[in-house]
């Protein structure tokens, strides 16, 4: 064998053999978070985490019972206001987009995906917070909201775009109207991938904590209606992380576990459903 | 159904009247304003957002106007403002975290994509773009508690070998602008990884056939033919990384040190624009310390914008997927 050729034969085994480490890298990143979360986080957590309000410094226990329920209140309004506006947005692109200008609707939705989420807390928080002049948990909502459009917006196109024409032209055939074929068939078509889309789409934002430090804010208590701060999972897991409690912390891990939990249970169950119907996982 | 045919009859208008009725009675007329709305929401949001950050940032705008964006002072109290430390901390950190997660990223797709079986690789791409779920508070988290004190232990040996640059020089205390890098390495290789995996899958098997039959051995086909061909949507993938990396806040607020100086070093603490924000925008009392704080927001904003634009671009078409 010549020189040559065994040095060729040596750069391809030492390659590949590199491309292989950097998998094993990656995936081992993955597996030594979950571990180290399920070890830390999974062991302090307790009963009183789900039930009790936060104890004061100094006091040991407590629970994040209040954050949980900021943080429920504060995904409810953004659903009401991202799923409505991004799955019609996505029947607009899907069935009557005309070319230029779905494209511009499209391209923009795609960058305002990117932009980053503490700009978008800035946004809210200047468009609510300053208005009304004290933080509040409508405000906390309409920056996850927002956030929440671009991606309902573009599962739900990309859902409807994939049922087959053949259906629209089978519906119309009988004589049903646009809007009637779209709202009958194509959507009950496309349901599942949509509502999937928008669980993944609430996950997302489930784990945001930059648009809700000035927006939502905090909170140590109850936060009765939409006008006042309220405490949120992940600000909650910031605020404790960053003290100096040793008490504190365990509780950050605790909380990082639930949310940890939450958002891979949704992403697992929803990558699931879609493999299963044969479409690529997101 | 008759009913309805019957009623169209009786109610016919003449003329093109005829269509724009029956459009409007059997609901397309209301479902197409109702959507089109909506998709034009999303100008509008975008519209109003650029608006407002504008109008907002007006005093320091007009007080320092570009220099805002070249000085190196961040002195709330006396009233001045320079937002070069932040651009810096947050160039530098991306940067180091583009060094380290693009050939890890892509060596772990070409190992994916051209040499895995399907089932381990789909497997194992699952568990990869789950790790891209992951909030990004958790690896601040993970960085403040495992990172940190990992990076301390690891120092010497980091010294011994990088020592002699002026980049590992200076006194470890372990936040700084080096573990925020290693943070976001770990955040965006995901990222890297799963839109590159699918550049390299589109490209036709011809391709590599051509390649092989003419001799070449499996890493020289994926090095010279593979890659050359998906070569932009990569290069999309990457500026999708970076725009995520330049606009990352919390994992970075925890790790980077908050120092709104300059230093050379690595191992010194720094900050990054998104971390300033979240850091002091609570505290900012006083129209010219917020102000700056938004203008920091619209640079920010700006930036990834044209990262993002770019990176779209390069990617649409390229995948299967289409934009990612």
């Amino acid at each position: 064998m010549s020189f040559h050729r065994f040095r060729r034969k040596a750069t391809n085994a030492a390659m590949l053999t590199l491309t292989g480490l950097c998998t094993l890298i990656a995936v081992g990143t993955l597996v030594f978070i979950l571990g180290y979360l399920f070890q830390h986080g999974g062991r302090s957590l307790t009963w009183n985490f789900f039930t009790k309000l936060p104890a004061p410094v100094g006091e040991t226990g407590g629970g994040m019972a209040n954050a949980m329920l900021g943080s429920a209140k504060l995904l409810l309004l953004a659903s009401c206001i991202g799923v409505p506006i991004g799955f019609l947005g996505g029947v607009y692109l899907a069935e009557f987009g005309r070319s230029a200008f779905s494209f511009v609707v499209r391209y923009t939705t795609d960058l305002l995906n990117g932009v980053p989420s503490i700009v978008i807390g800035v946004f809210a928080y200047t468009l609510i917070v300053l208005r009304q002049g004290h933080f509040s948990t409508l405000a906390g909502g309409i920056a996850l909201g927002v956030m929440m459009i671009p991606i309902a917006i573009r599962s739900s196109e990309e859902f409807m775009r994939a049922v087959p024409l053949s259906l629209r032209e089978g519906a119309m055939a009988l004589g049903a109207s646009k809007t009637k074929a779209i709202f009958t068939v194509v959507i009950p078509a496309a349901k599942e991938g949509i509502i999937t889309g928008i669980m993944l789409d609430l996950a997302r934002v489930a784990g945001e904590t930059a648009p809700l430090l000035f927006t939502s804010y905090g909170n140590n208590f109850w936060s009765p209606g939409w006008q006042h701060p309220t405490a949120a999972l992940p600000v909650m897991v910031y605020n404790y992380a960053i003290s100096p409690y040793e008490d504190w912390r365990q509780q950050a891990w605790s909380a990082g576990f639930v949310l940890l939990m939450l958002v891979l249970t949704v992403n697992i169950i929803a990558r699931v459903i879609l493999s299963r119907r044969g479409h690529v996982a997101r | 159904m008759s009913a309805f045919t019957t009623t169209d009859f009786r109610a016919r208008p003449p003329g093109r009247a005829l269509a724009f009725w029956t459009r409007l009675r059997r609901g397309d007329e209301v479902a197409y304003t109702v959507t089109l709305t909506c998709a034009l929401s999303i100008l509008a949001i975008t519209a109003l957002l650029v608006f407002e950050l504008y109008t907002n940032s007006a005093e320091t705008r007009h007080k320092f106007g570009w220099s805002f964006l070249s000085t190196s002072v961040w002195d709330p109290v006396a009233g001045e403002f320079g937002a070069l430390p932040f651009i810096y901390g947050t160039v530098v950190t991306s940067a180091l975290a583009l060094l380290i997660g693009i050939p890890l990223g892509v060596g772990a797709a070409i190992f994916l994509a051209e040499l895995a079986p399907a089932k381990i690789s789909n497997a194992l791409t699952f568990l990869i773009e789950l790790l891209a779920a992951v909030p990004s508070v958790i690896y601040g988290l993970l960085g403040i508690f495992v990172l940190v004190p990992m990076l301390r232990s690891a120092e010497p040996a980091i010294r011994a070998v990088l020592g002699w640059t002026p980049l590992f020089s200076g006194p470890f205390y372990g936040v700084s602008l080096f573990s925020a890098g290693v943070v976001l390495t770990i955040m965006i290789v995901p990222f890297i990884i799963s839109i590159s995996r699918e550049v390299i899958l589109a490209v036709p098997n011809e391709q590599r056939e051509g390649a092989l039959a003419l001799g070449a051995t499996r890493w020289e086909t994926t090095w010279n033919v593979v890659i050359p061909f998906a070569r932009k949507g990569i290069m999309g993938s990457i500026f999708l990384a970076l725009a995520r990396s330049l606009g990352e806040t919390m994992a970075v607020t925890m790790v980077v040190g908050n120092d709104p100086k300059i230093h050379a070093s690595l191992f010194a603490p720094g900050y990054s624009i998104a971390a300033v924000i979240a850091n002091e925008f609570t505290e900012a009392t006083g129209g010219l310390y917020q102000s700056a704080l938004i203008e920091l927001g619209l640079v920010l904003f700006g930036l990834t914008m044209v990262i993002n634009g770019v990176a779209r671009l390069l990617v649409l078409g390229t995948t299967r997927k289409g934009a990612a």
